[in-house]
């Protein structure tokens, strides 16, 4: 297959590739509407169920459980299989993403990650891996609809930075590009990650406030409780922390005194590198200071976010610096 | 085996925890002794807290200077600022918002955290030290309220005398995992995890020797620029950079005595395909002398491939066009003569430039605009380049004759005309005149004041001098640094207690504790594994 016919191939993958995510996005969002109108009425069955079950004769007559069944909605358990379709569509998209992407790195036979596209797309990819990585490790599937949204959005955005498969410029030209750029981009994917749970997180901690109680009907309840959330996020942080102090403070310094005879130099793509190591290392600590565990952290951990989102769309795109060619 | 287990009375999570020791803060400044207000903002600096906050205002700090351009990052864009924004620049000058990273408000804040960091190391160090030297803590008098809590009772033939024979095994169980262990009477007491303190003060004694590192190396260190046309050479000396920036303590004696003389320099681009015009290879070849008397050797310069010379990096940072001028006067005088170097406005390569002609008569000649490597007309008329690659070269000039200002004294910058005292030649239709000269062709001035001629092209490159001594030690501060994190992230410090005591009739009941003193996933089935292992007591029956 020739150059041409790849990078053909390539943009087919990328593009198929957003169309089932957007699916999949869909499909979570239906879910969790779905979750929404159905909880309720499962819960009432479940509690029918548990006392018909309980009581083995008398208390409360099956005839109840039987009606909130057939009145309801013809399965319970409907937002699972709209959850389950959804996974499975999201298989589908990330593989074929892949796909696109391994085309790409053919076409242009180097890393796929030379230009803002790439790295959007790549980057996409990567946050899927991760989050497919930890639905099979930790069962993240209530994450779905953050993660699938996230990447249909940056799949579409990427389009506007568009380039064609093609060689790197020299400052590129480096194995260095391999290091930092994948050692970034995976803290990035854990980032994405960590800053959906910690959202949810709050969301959650917030309804359970309001209502005084432990919230187990509707979208939230199909999340898992505020404390494994907590503790998720700190897992996925603390992954992404010290592979993102590789990237951004030891291989990119070691790279620009090559490149550009200085290893720290304020560019503001390393000024806002810092400032979400910065903001990263403030959100570790506010896990062990009182006062701000739980709420402060994870509000931290979207700010942290919010620097590194900030750093590759609005320094990439706005503010003119050396790093100006991609991340 | 006539054991029977109770479920464990209290399961969930341990209490999350592991963090800086805080010193019990007073909520307010009560009134106190020098001494003891002393302490306390002591305390009150290196409360975890401050640390934090300090943390968040650095990042908030190291915000603007990344939107301004910066004096030590490009100062060429500072003084494009100033022109665009002459009545916001005083202000943000007074704020040192043109060299955040230097200014005094950015220092505090980082030598804050610097003392804060210290201020917290060295007591966490001591209370490190006698950790380790302590025994674990001693069973709690209630293990059943502990978060993860088991109970069991083991029968009277289960081998030798009851609670000691348990104990035994409990102390050989945990050891094996890797606990220490210390054995009381009627109870184990055991922890393990003391690696995590240890990799969080490895991460913070590293960050200051990374700091360290950074301050010698900016102390010492200096950093230059210079723009070297092709056939001509460089000496390292301070007069011969266009851009040099020093640490306070580098002096420009110090500067390695060598020099360089540049023979080609190389800037390809792609020719075809979807990405044409993009740069492929940067490359500078010539000659290095590393000290005066010594033969020169050959070098190579590229992007990624710096020279090294005499403990200095030289490197390629960037190329462009110098057309070679020639201006005679009004009186015929050849008044200046060479490479003139346009500066890259963008990727197309279309540079700026400026000439300044102090020797011309009868008057002064200024002239500024634009070297354009593959001219073409564009769509409004005007000549644009379209690709960076010196195919078709034009230089577009208007001239300026008058008074240059030179003769004040005040520095002025080569790539910019002051124009107060100078007036825009005009030509025959009263309007600025714009000379447009492609190599070989000779332009004659207006009014007699004399020529221009555009000889030919040659090619300069931007090259970095730069020394940072002690590059290494930041370096391997980090790389510890993350030794130090990973070890402080993934270590989980827990405590086990096992009690015995004899409940009559030759029974004896076991109690079974942990503490996670970091929440974890599930510390019960953690201690159910415990707990079985446990209750697998070697039997004399086994022996017999």
């Amino acid at each position: 297959m020739n150059t041409e016919a790849l990078a053909q191939l390539a943009n087919v993958g990328v593009a198929s590739a957003t169309v089932v995510l957007a699916l999949a996005w869909l499909t979570h969002l239906v879910e969790w509407a779905a979750a929404r109108e159905v909880r309720p009425a499962r819960l009432d069955s479940d509690a029918s169920l548990v006392s018909a079950g309980g009581h083995s004769a008398g208390g409360s007559s099956p005839a109840t459980g039987v009606a909130a069944e057939g009145e309801t909605s013809p399965s319970p358990s409907r937002p699972d299989r709209f959850g389950q379709a959804g996974l499975s569509l999201t298989v589908l998209g990330t593989a074929l993403l892949a796909a696109g992407v391994l085309a790409r790195a053919l076409a242009a036979g180097r890393v796929p990650w030379g230009n803002m596209y790439e790295f959007a797309v790549t980057g996409a990819l990567v946050v899927l891996v991760v989050y497919l990585g930890l639905v099979l490790r930790a069962g993240i599937q209530w994450l779905a609809p953050i993660v699938t949204g996230f990447a249909v959005v940056v799949l579409g955005l990427a389009i506007l930075v568009y380039v064609p498969a093609g060689p790197l410029v020299p400052a590129l030209d480096s194995y260095w590009l391999v290091l930092h750029v994948s050692a970034a981009a995976i803290a990035g994917g854990a980032f994405v990650v960590g800053a959906g749970t910690s959202a949810l997180f709050l969301l959650k901690q917030r309804a359970e406030q309001r209502a005084g109680a432990p919230v187990t009907t509707g979208p939230l309840g199909r999340l898992p409780t505020t404390e494994q959330m907590d503790r998720l996020a700190f897992q996925v942080h603390a992954f992404a922390f010290p592979l993102w102090t590789f990237a951004a403070l030891i291989a990119g310094p070691i790279w620009a005194q090559n490149a550009w005879g200085r290893y720290w130099g304020w560019d503001p793509k390393e000024v806002w590198a810092f400032i979400t190591w910065v903001v990263y290392a403030g959100y570790l600590h506010a896990r062990a200071t009182a006062g701000w565990r739980g709420r402060g952290a994870a509000v931290l951990a979207l700010v942290g976010f919010a620097t590194f989102l900030f750093n590759f769309v609005g320094i990439n795109l706005f503010v003119s610096g050396l790093h100006s060619y991609a991340f | 085996m006539s054991a029977d287990t109770t479920a464990p009375a209290t399961r969930g999570a341990a209490p999350p925890g592991g963090g800086r020791i805080e010193p019990d803060a007073p909520v307010g400044p009560p009134t106190l002794s020098p001494g003891e207000l002393g302490r306390w903002a002591w305390r009150q600096l290196t409360s975890m807290r401050t640390a934090l906050l300090l943390l968040l205002v650095l990042a908030m700090a190291a915000v603007p200077g990344s939107l301004v351009p910066q004096e030590g990052v490009d100062s060429l864009a500072v003084a494009r600022f100033r022109l665009t924004h002459p009545d916001l620049s005083p202000w943000l000058d007074r704020l040192g918002v043109f060299s955040v990273y230097s200014s005094p408000w950015f220092s505090a804040i980082y030598l804050l955290l610097v003392v804060s960091l210290i201020g917290c190391i060295i007591p966490r160090t001591q209370v490190y030290a006698r950790a380790l030297g302590a025994r674990p803590p001693r069973a709690p008098s209630r293990l059943d309220r502990l978060p993860a809590y088991a109970t069991y009772e083991v029968g009277a033939d289960s081998g030798r005398t009851g609670a000691d024979a348990v104990l035994e095994h409990a102390a050989a169980v945990l050891r094996r995992r890797r606990f220490r262990v210390d054995v009381d009477p009627g109870a184990v007491r055991a922890e393990k995890g003391y690696l995590r303190e240890a990799g969080n003060l490895i991460f913070h004694v590293s960050l200051v020797v990374v700091l360290v590192g950074v301050a010698i190396g900016s102390l010492w260190g200096y950093r230059g620029n210079v723009i070297v046309v092709e056939g001509s050479g460089f000496s390292n000396t301070l007069t011969q950079y266009d851009e040099f920036t020093s640490g306070a303590l580098a002096t420009g004696s110090s500067l390695p005595p060598f020099t360089l003389s540049l023979q080609t320099l190389t800037a390809d681009f792609q020719t075809d395909g979807a990405q044409a015009g993009q740069p492929k290879l940067f490359e500078a070849t010539g000659t290095v002398t590393p000290a005066p008397g010594q033969t020169p050797r050959p070098f190579d310069i590229e992007v990624n491939h710096p020279l090294s010379v005499e403990g200095t990096s030289v490197f390629l940072v960037g190329s462009g066009y110098a057309p070679v001028v020639t201006v005679r006067d009004g009186d015929g005088q050849v008044v200046s003569s060479g490479p003139v170097p346009f500066l890259p406005t963008d990727s197309s390569y279309v540079s700026e430039g400026v000439l300044k002609v102090p020797d011309a008569e009868p008057a002064q000649l200024g002239m500024e605009g634009f070297f354009l490597p593959t001219a073409a007309r564009g769509p409004d008329g005007l000549p644009v380049s379209v690709f960076p690659e010196a195919t078709n070269p034009a230089l577009s000039l208007f001239v300026y004759s008058g008074d240059l200002g030179l003769d004040g004294g005040e520095p002025q910058s080569v790539y910019s005309l002051d124009k107060d005292d100078l007036d825009v030649v005009q030509g025959d239709d009263q309007s600025p005149e714009r000379l447009l000269l492609q190599p070989g062709d000779t332009a004659r001035l207006p009014d007699g004041l004399g020529s221009v001629t555009f000889d030919k092209v040659a090619e300069f490159a931007r090259l970095q001098i730069a020394s940072a001594p002690l590059a290494w030690l930041p370096l391997a501060g980090l790389v510890v640094a993350i030794g130090g994190l990973l070890l402080s992230l993934y270590v989980r410090p827990r405590r086990a207690w096992v009690r015995a005591r004899p409940a009559g009739d030759g029974r004896t009941v076991v109690e079974v504790a942990l503490l996670d003193r970091v929440a974890r996933a599930d510390p019960v089935s953690d201690l159910d594994e415990l707990v079985a292992e446990l209750r697998h007591l070697p039997q004399k029956g086994d022996l017999a």
